[in-house]
């Protein structure tokens, strides 16, 4: 059964308030809903980033379950081990309760430097579920770009300058690369619709074996949008189809969402000040390009979700 | 009853992890250490174990899946080596400031580049600041005691930090010996069951681990890891103490061979005390007065025992596996440094031997003795067995 507001409404917050995240971060949202879906006995590991920073400034932890943060590249691993010792220890007696594992990785932690290690447990099979909060940038430490950043964003470590507008690569497609591990449950969301989040950490929670699920979460201050536009954003993000999102259940691919009308790539780029340098006449071949690039790969989706355009 | 079996070093450590039968190994291959490894997913295959093998895809990961097992509350063992160890190195700082009791073989390999599988210290070397506890041993004999030993220290209540258990290369890794090997019950009784500090696993409990330390609190979490290990020695020598009553061997911090009345001394760890011990032996024959002084217990260093034991000596030489380049040999710096409140300063020399498993025959050793007894000694680091 599908979890509504009214249900969400009654649970405790297990990631609570006080924490130390930007108003309207992404992140701060999409732990929140993560936590909310999941009301068992559960432990969480983190990466380093912006959602570890600011949630456990000692003395202070925002997490009201088990947390731990090892490093920056391995909440994967971590995780790994977490889930293995509870295996062993179940196995002589010494748990009885089932217990859920969580790792968080933001888009640095885990399209880049955790990639290995992501890789590795998916492959090991560990039980539990995997949410990158991407915010397509290295936030923590200043908006660096990351492989998660799209297309001409303007980053810390690749400026829109006088010459290079931007970052110059396209992103990959992580979740199409970790549904390539035949993973029992694969999907891609955003903060369009909390219930769409909810439920899909349902489904994964629920499902034995590993799981991942590839959450645009906005980060308000360096797409540089105002706070309260955030859901709005995520709206344009999936209205545009630049990010779709879907679920691959045992290999099978589901859109969850196809907008009644899609439109123009510009409409999600022109309300963040990191594509701002697009908006210039002699930097229009760009936005078409985009507009290509975001067409080929809606395509792509549609295609493996047995879609028609 | 205790029997006594063929074994190499990499086998006794094999051997002890079957016996202690940690609720976790995760581990990754490199030589000289694979065969622990491949040994002991024989046991799991086998069922000897109740054992998670995690066979993760990295040595980071390695680290990373420990930590996160034994702070969710299991018994947690790896092994590895030179490159495999300087791959964890970031987490190996973590497992210690995070007072994770995890043992850890590590079969020593020189350090890339140039790449090489041999013995040196270089790899543990690397990690003498870590906040582990180190080990080094001198036979396969010494593997299989020292990693029952380290996990009794580690798991102590007053110290709660993990522990190196080191071996050379090839030289022990490879090495057949003689192994008395303890029945699995008294390992068994040894080291106890294992009592988690604040685990993961105790949801009902819910505890943050690894949170963002400013300078408001970092020194003083530092603080306590350097108390912690200095109750490490107390509870060495009750745990050697309890090992010695049921091996009948001992296991000084710093063992001295034909050291009470020796002129000359070469201190030196792990499998070259071996042939040292040779060397001594025949040159006492001669009626050279010579002796060995072997540090075991590397980190916590013993300092006060090792000041007390050379103050008043003719000269010293010091044999360091390891170097730091530019500066002075790791062993010989800091017993350089215990010696500043000796009585009466021997004279000091020192040694870089081995590296990259060079050979270190009894002839070199000897070359050694006999420089310190003619006075051939100067400041300069001498480098032995290399062509220059
Ligand atoms: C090994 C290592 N390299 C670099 C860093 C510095 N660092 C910390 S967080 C971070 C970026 C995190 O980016 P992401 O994973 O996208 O999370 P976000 O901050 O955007 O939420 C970087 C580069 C580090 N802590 N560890
Ligand atoms: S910088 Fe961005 S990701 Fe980080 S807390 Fe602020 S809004 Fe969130
Ligand atoms: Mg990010």
């Amino acid at each position: 059964m599908a979890l509504t507001v009214r249900d969400l409404l009654k649970r405790e917050e297990r990631f609570s308030y006080g924490h130390r995240l930007c108003p309207g971060c992404g992140a701060a949202l999409t732990a929140r809903l993560v936590m909310l879906a999941v009301n068992e006995p559960v432990v969480v590991s983190c990466a380093t980033g912006c959602l570890e920073v600011s949630t456990t400034i000692f003395p202070y932890t925002a997490w009201r379950v088990p947390w731990i943060h090892n490093a920056f590249e391995n909440a994967a691993a971590t995780i790994s081990g977490v889930e293995a010792a509870y295996k062993a220890l179940k196995k002589k007696g010494k748990i009885d309760k089932d217990i859920k594992f969580i790792a968080f990785g933001g888009d640095g932690g885990t399209y880049d430097i955790g990639f290995q290690a992501l890789s590795g447990a998916l492959e090991r099979g560990h039980d539990f579920l995997y949410i990158c909060y991407n915010n397509e940038g290295y936030m923590n430490t200043g908006a660096q770009r990351s492989g998660g950043t799209p297309m001409c964003a303007d980053t810390t470590t690749a400026p829109a300058g006088k010459v290079i507008p931007g970052k110059m690569q396209w992103r990959k497609d992580l979740t199409t690369i970790v549904a390539g591990h035949h993973i029992p449950y694969v999907a891609q969301t955003t903060l369009h619709n909390p219930l769409d989040l909810v439920n899909k950490v349902r489904k994964a929670i629920e499902t034995p074996g590993p799981a991942f699920i590839n959450v645009l979460a906005p980060c308000v201050r360096f797409w540089r949008v105002n706070p309260a536009d955030m859901i709005k954003i995520c709206k344009l993000a999936v209205d545009t189809c630049f990010w779709p999102v879907f679920e691959i259940v045992n290999d099978e691919w589901k859109l969850s969402y196809k907008p009644k009308e899609k439109k123009p790539i510009e409409e999600f780029l022109k309300v963040q000040g990191r594509f701002r340098h697009l908006f210039t006449p002699e930097n229009r071949h760009l936005i078409d390009e985009i507009q290509k690039h975001v067409d080929r790969e809606w395509s792509f989706v549609l295609k493996m979700c047995g879609e028609t355009q | 009853m205790k029997k006594r079996v063929p074994l190499t070093g990499n086998a006794a450590a094999a051997e002890a992890m079957r016996q202690i039968n940690p609720d976790v190994v995760a581990a990754y291959p490199i030589t000289p250490q694979t065969e622990i490894m491949m040994t002991f997913a024989e046991f799991v295959a086998d069922g000897l174990v109740d054992t998670e093998l995690v066979t993760v895809e990295s040595e980071h990961s390695a680290m990373s899946a420990c930590v996160g097992a034994a702070a969710a509350g299991a018994r947690v063992m790896t092994a590895t080596s030179a490159q495999g160890l300087a791959l964890m190195h970031e987490v190996v700082y973590i497992a210690s400031a995070l007072r994770l009791p995890i043992v850890m073989c590590v079969v020593n390999r020189a350090l890339s580049a140039p790449i090489n599988i041999h013995c040196d210290h270089a790899d543990t070397m690397a990690e003498r600041d870590s906040g582990w506890i180190q080990i080094y041993s001198e036979t396969a004999q010494e593997v299989y005691d020292h990693t029952i030993l380290a996990l009794k220290l580690a798991e102590h209540e007053d110290v709660r930090l993990p522990v190196m258990v080191c071996q050379d290369g090839f030289i022990t890794s490879h090495g057949v010996e003689p192994v008395e090997v303890l029945d699995d019950d008294v390992v068994k009784n040894f080291i106890g069951e294992f009592k988690p500090w604040y685990p993961l696993l105790d949801t009902d409990n819910p505890k943050t681990y690894g949170a963002l330390d400013l300078f408001d609190y970092y020194f003083e979490h530092k603080r306590q890891q350097f108390e912690a290990m200095k109750n490490v020695p107390r509870v060495y020598e009750e745990a050697a103490k309890e090992l010695s009553k049921i091996t009948g061997r001992q296991y000084p911090k710093v063992e001295g061979f034909f050291l009470d009345d020796a002129d000359y001394v070469i201190v030196v760890m792990s499998s070259t005390a071996g042939t040292t011990k040779y060397v001594v032996k025949e040159m006492r024959k001669e009626g050279k007065k010579v002796g060995l002084l072997k540090v075991r217990l590397y980190r916590p260093f013993p300092k006060e025992e090792i000041a007390s034991l050379l103050d008043g000596r003719k000269a010293v030489a010091v044999l360091d596996r390891a170097y730091s380049i530019g500066a002075e040999a790791p062993l010989f710096c800091e017993i350089k440094s215990a010696l500043y409140d000796a009585k009466v300063k021997p004279q000091l020399a020192s040694y870089v031997y081995g590296l990259g498993g060079r050979d270190t025959p009894p002839s070199l050793i000897r070359s050694v003795f006999e420089d310190l007894i003619s006075g051939n000694i100067s400041k300069e680091e001498k480098y032995l067995g290399v062509r220059e």
